[in-house]
């Protein structure tokens, strides 16, 4: 629901980097984004598309990595990926996991044109 | 022209994370308890802060932060209860941010136990967003049904206390606080579950005696 707010970060984002390095256009951008993030993919697409005109990065490719849900177990010490809401250890059962990947929003990579 | 690739691995949420660290710092430096309240509209959180305002007085002393898209009514409803509120007017913002609290906290007395925050109602994306809090509660009232934990899985997920509400309500509407528990459970073991009914009073004191816990647990730590 508040995807809009997260791309006005990612243009943020963009911005300072385009200036950094002096480019004049964005030509691609990739985000990285957390299976159990709260943002839903499509929604950061129509969000990005609305905010990209009369900027650097108006023609600008997006693509989204949908990172899925990387599970540690203490008890085993197993690692478990999870696509769908399934907290337990696929090896031992346990749902004392503790979610090391899955929950991020990341601008990871941008192309630049200087 | 040249075209270059950049590798910047920027995490959007950093802004927040950062303020919420130190707003959680601030707080435990002042001996505060922060208690974040997450929940749909209309599920009980300012009935349930009014009710816990009239438990803790004479032995507590609370402030509260009401976060809504719009109105001043919720920090007017605690401030009748002679407790500090101050109103967040989102103007559409779903959620809270960190930097929102970080504004009104230099307002909020040294001297007091509970800085509750009463997020917008929402069940969807408050749970995202890290307030500085030390303990992140989500409300359940029994009209809502008791299928919603899976259904929003990431607000129990990220909690540490689940409060059933309405409990009065539960004779006349299909809501099974067993079945609401067991779900959240499910997701999140070892989540501490309140059955209470803020109209009645019923539960109030457990969660009041939880919440007392922490507090100390909290200032011993700092001790």
């Amino acid at each position: 629901m508040h995807e809009l707010s997260l791309i006005a970060s990612v243009f943020e984002v963009l911005e300072d980097e385009a200036r950094k390095h002096r480019a004049t256009r964005v030509t691609e951008v990739v985000l990285k984004v957390g299976a159990m993030s709260g943002a839903v993919p499509d929604l950061l697409g129509s969000a990005f598309d609305a905010y990209k005109k009369g900027t650097p990065a108006e023609d600008a490719r997006l693509e989204i990595v949908v990172v899925p849900v990387r599970l540690r177990c203490p008890d085993c010490g197993g690692e478990t990926v999870r696509e769908e809401t399934d907290f337990s250890c696929a090896g031992c059962g346990s749902r004392r996991v503790e979610i090391v990947e899955g929950r991020e929003i990341f601008v990871e990579k941008i192309e630049l044109e200087t | 022209m040249t075209t270059k690739t950049i590798t910047v691995a920027r995490d959007l949420l950093a802004t927040n994370k950062a303020a919420a660290a130190g707003i959680r710092a601030e707080l435990r430096r002042r001996g505060i308890l922060g208690v974040n309240l997450l929940s749909s509209p209309g599920s009980g959180k300012t009935t349930l802060l009014e009710a816990l305002a009239d438990r803790f007085r004479g032995r507590f002393r609370m402030a509260v932060i009401e976060g809504d898209i719009e109105t001043e009514r919720d920090a007017e409803r605690i401030r009748l209860k002679g407790v500090p509120a101050w109103q967040i007017t989102t103007g559409g913002a779903c959620h809270l941010e960190a930097r929102m609290i970080g504004k009104v906290l230099g307002d909020v007395p040294a001297a007091i136990d509970f800085l509750f925050i009463e997020n917008v109602g929402n069940l969807v994306c408050p749970a995202s967003y890290d307030l500085g809090e030390d303990l992140r509660l989500v409300l359940l009232s029994a009209p809502e049904g008791d299928d919603k934990p899976a259904k929003y899985p990431q607000a129990f997920l990220s909690a540490d206390g689940l409060v059933l509400t309405k409990a009065d309500l539960v004779p006349y509407v299909p809501f099974d606080p067993a079945r609401a528990a067991a779900e959240a459970l499910a997701i999140k073991p070892g989540l501490e579950v309140f059955t209470v009914s803020a109209l009645r009073g019923e539960g109030l004191d457990r969660l009041a005696e939880f919440l007392a816990g922490a507090l100390d647990r909290q200032r011993s730590r700092r001790a």
